[in-house]
Order: C-alpha cells, then sequence, then structure tokens
C-alpha cells in the first residue's frame, strides 16, 4: 500500500501537540502535509509561528495552488480548505460544526480525490470535528491514526475519532511523527496534484 | 464497506452531479457546471440530507419538477459570506498606495463583481469619502443574487456585527468614527444613503454576462475561489478586459493571479495584498 498525503485535523490543544508532530517529520518527508488547526478569526501569524518549529516549508495554500510533496500545508483562517484533483480550493461557505475550517471538510475531500491513499490523523481537540471524515477516509480504505486520548491535552476529538470508525492506529504524540516517517519509506505514487 | 464500493459509489455520484447541474442549467438556465466540484459537491449533498433524499438522480427529479425544491438548492449553493472592511490591511493598502493613482483621475468607474450583500461596497464609499475622492466615482456593483442585491441597496446590517467592523475599520485606517457611517434602529443599522448615491446596484453573472464598461478598478474578491480551473481563465480574461489600461484589480487573500493566463499582464502593487495593476 502506498500513501500519497496526510491530513491532520486539531483543535484545542493542537498548537503544542503539531510543535510536537512537526519538528519530528523527516527532512524530505515524501508525502504532502495538510494539516486544520481550529483558529480565531484574528489568528493571523500562526503560519510564521508554526514554521519555527518545522524544517519542511510551511505556509497557507492559495487557492487551486498545487500540492507538493514534502511541505507542509496550513488552513488558512476563516476559510474551509478542501483538495481537488488539480489542487487545493478554498471555500468560506458555512462553518461546519462551528469550525471553519473544518477538520471533517478537509478529511472528507481528501477521500474522494486520494482514495485508499490518504494517512488521517486526528490530534487533540475539545470537540469531535474529523471524526465523521476520518470515518471517509477509513471507508474508502486509508490508513486511521489517533492521538492516544489517555495523553491527549484534550480527549474529545480522539475519542470521538476512535468511536467513528476502527481506526488502524492509536498512539501517544511522541510516536506520531516516526511512524508517519516509516510510511514514507515506500516510494509514493506520482502526486494527483503533479 | 470495502474500498472499491466507495470508490464506485464515488464514481457514480460524479456523475449524477454532472447530470443534475447539467439539467439546472438546461431547464432553469443557471450554470453551475464549472464550479469547483469538491465544494459544490458538499453543498448540494447536504440540500439532499435536509431534504431527505437518499441519491442524487432522486433528488435530480425533485430539482428538475419542482420549483421551489429548485429555489432552495440555488440557496444552498450559494456562498454570500462577506463583511466590511474584510481583510482590514487589504483596505489599508488600497489607501496607501491606490488613493495616490486615483486622485490623478478626472473620474474614477469602480467594478465590485460578486458584491454579495454590500459590506465591501459601503466599506469602499467610506475610504473613498474619507479621501475625498467619492464625488468623482461611480461604483458598480455587480451579483448574480437579486436577493443579496436587494439587500446591498438597502444597506441594513445587524448591529451585533458592528464591533467587528468597528474593529476592522480602526485596523483599514479609518479616519472617523465607524458609528458617524450608519444610525442603529433595534438590531440593526442603517448605513447613511448619501454612501451610496454614487452606487449602482444590478445583475451581472460572471459566467454567462459579457463586459459593460471599462473601468479604473476592479475587485472581485472571493468569488473565482468557487469557480474551476477553466471558468477561472474565463473570468480573468473577462477581467482583463474590462479594465483599463493601469487599472488596479483586487483579490481576496487567499487567491492569486500565478498560473491564470494574465498573470503576465499585471504588475503588483503589494507583496501582502492582493493588489495588482495592469501594465500590458
Ligand atoms: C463569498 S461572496 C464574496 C463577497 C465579497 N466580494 C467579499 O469578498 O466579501 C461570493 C459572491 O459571489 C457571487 N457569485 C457567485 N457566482 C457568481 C457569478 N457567476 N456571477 C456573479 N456573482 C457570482 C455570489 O452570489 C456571492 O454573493
Amino acid at each position: 500500500m502506498t500513501f500519497e498525503i496526510v491530513v491532520i485535523g486539531t483543535s484545542y490543544g493542537g498548537l503544542s501537540a503539531l510543535q510536537e508532530v512537526l519538528p519530528a517529520l523527516a527532512p524530505g518527508f515524501g508525502m504532502p502535509v495538510v494539516v486544520v488547526q481550529h483558529r480565531g478569526k484574528d489568528s493571523d501569524n500562526l503560519c510564521e509561528f508554526l514554521q519555527r518549529y518545522c524544517a519542511l516549508p510551511l505556509s497557507e495554500p492559495n487557492d487551486k495552488e498545487a500540492i507538493a510533496p514534502g511541505r507542509v500545508y496550513l488552513a488558512p483562517r476563516d476559510y474551509h480548505l478542501l483538495i481537488e484533483k488539480d489542487g487545493f480550493a478554498l471555500s468560506t461557505e458555512a462553518p461546519v460544526g462551528y469550525a471553519r475550517p473544518s477538520v471533517n471538510v478537509l478529511f472528507e475531500s481528501a477521500a474522494d480525490v486520494y482514495q485508499e491513499h490518504v494517512v488521517g490523523v486526528v490530534l487533540t481537540g475539545a470537540n469531535t470535528d474529523g471524526a465523521r471524515g476520518l470515518a471517509k477516509i477509513k471507508a474508502y480504505g486509508g490508513l486511521c491514526v489517533v492521538e492516544d486520548p489517555a495523553g491527549a491535552k484534550s480527549r474529545g476529538m480522539p475519542e470521538a475519532a476512535i468511536a467513528a470508525t476502527s481506526v488502524d492506529a492509536i498512539l501517544p504524540l511522541p510516536e506520531i511523527a516516526s511512524f508517519l516517517n516509516q510510511l514514507c519509506r515506500h516510494e509514493p505514487r506520482s502526486s494527483y496534484a503533479s | 464497506m470495502s474500498a472499491l464500493l466507495q470508490s464506485d459509489q464515488t464514481q457514480l455520484e460524479d456523475i449524477e452531479i454532472a447530470l443534475l447541474l447539467e439539467g439546472l442549467y438546461r431547464v432553469y438556465g443557471f450554470d453551475f457546471r464549472d464550479y469547483s466540484p469538491a465544494s459544490i459537491k458538499r453543498r448540494i449533498l447536504e440540500r439532499m440530507r435536509a431534504e431527505k433524499i437518499a441519491t442524487v438522480s432522486a433528488y435530480q427529479d425533485c430539482v428538475l419538477h419542482d420549483d421551489a425544491c429548485m429555489e432552495r438548492l440555488l440557496v444552498g449553493l450559494s456562498v454570500h459570506v462577506t463583511s466590511m472592511f474584510r481583510d482590514p490591511s487589504f483596505y489599508h493598502t488600497f489607501r496607501t498606495k491606490v488613493v495616490p493613482i486615483l486622485r490623478t483621475y478626472p473620474t474614477v468607474r469602480i467594478w465590485h463583481a460578486g458584491c454579495s450583500t454590500g459590506e465591501e461596497v459601503y466599506s469602499m464609499a467610506i475610504l473613498l469619502q474619507e479621501e475625498g475622492l467619492y464625488r468623482k466615482c461611480v461604483i458598480y456593483a455587480t451579483d448574480i443574487s437579486r436577493d443579496v442585491l436587494r439587500k446591498a441597496r438597502e444597506g441594513i446590517f445587524p448591529l451585533a456585527a458592528m464591533q467587528e467592523y468597528t474593529g476592522n475599520y480602526m485596523r483599514a485606517g479609518g479616519k472617523h468614527e465607524f458609528s458617524d457611517y450608519y444610525t442603529a434602529h433595534y438590531d440593526n443599522v442603517i448605513f447613511h444613503p448619501a454612501l451610496k448615491t454614487n452606487v449602482v446596484f444590478s445583475e451581472h453573472n460572471l459566467v454567462t454576462d459579457g463586459s459593460f464598461n471599462e473601468f479604473h478598478v476592479i475587485l472581485c474578491r472571493n468569488v473565482m475561489i468557487y469557480f474551476n480551473k477553466a471558468l477561472q481563465e474565463r473570468v480573468h480574461n473577462l477581467i482583463y478586459e474590462s479594465l483599463s489600461m493601469f487599472g488596479v484589480f483586487g483579490l481576496g487573500n487567499k487567491e492569486s493571479l500565478k498560473f491564470t493566463p494574465r498573470a503576465d499582464f499585471y504588475e503588483k502593487l503589494d507583496n501582502r495584498d492582493k493588489l495588482y495593476r495592469k501594465v500590458k
């Protein structure tokens, strides 16, 4: 099985979780990593902040931007981030479960395009966003990873995700990046976006 | 459900959605065929859940035979989210980099394409008034939706939004009290009618209608994100053709001219805010 994209969703506690996961991603990580962190309307500098913890280039994608491996993409504030065949798409349609960006919106659109080649990761968060999206990733035969609720800053999102589908791995935060690095050892197929 | 089943189901659904959009166009004339597929699909499936209909084909039956059902779909397909001085730094940059250009023109024609309920238009009117330019400007505010245009014409917005807008206004370089521009009335505020004396609101569809004037400024913000690449290209051409030489073009914060056929015909006015000047 080859994987082609990693999608990560997190909410409350996510900033410190990402500060732990992102720096541990191997240089030259072979897949694109797309992150939804629930964020307020004035969280303008999140991107610059997270870049300090991440060796891979990190950016907020523009609409229709191509999706490239070895890069981290952060959903911009106040937009949903969706994945399409030829790149990213943005939308300001209504918040989903009070969230814009919404994890479910990212996960479901990623599954529709990349099908079984998606790795979905749900980290700490105090709501249930991501559960439905992770179930969809699973339905396509993708890989589902959830932060162990026992150690998570907030158990809500991990527990909801575990309840929603049969996840493949429940891991403590420090093990998640190395797990993802392992998946990259196989050369990914050519990306849809290239 | 197995992987195969899920992907077969998706493929079928994509075909059904294409047929539904084709039907919507052929029967009613509303052309969503070249809108951004992921988001249009989300919104169709959402509507189906609300209507308690299981398949897109069954939904098509309802949409094509029942006007009310079609109207609800239209509402569901439209995204009108907007706010006053949205992305304040955009307006700040407009003040510092575009206003000096506009001062040199005897008259200024501005087009807000996809103006939604008008918040963007009133923001611009306020800015132009503060810069002493409003009197020589004509603002054309257009949208595909008659409903939002009616609201835009009224200029009535919820009082609850004013706190956020006041903050935006100040960060955008506002020179007065924001509350000078409206009168509160119960839960709403009404913006001063003087702000719309030089505004022409009218219906215009970027997909099917052509150019209708030559403008010095065109703002088309957060409209084309709902279009696929092919349609974006067409609209970029339409905008290019409607802009005078050295005219200014403004996009939403997360939109880019890069990779569009007209990219080389513009120069950036700013590195962060999406303001461009036509140079060829
Ligand atoms: C998200 S709003 C953007 C409002 C405003 N420009 C802003 O940035 O805040 C998008 C608007 O584009 C309009 N729109 C969508 N398709 C259109 C088309 N084909 N022609 C003209 N307007 C369209 C919608 O009706 C909606 O009001």
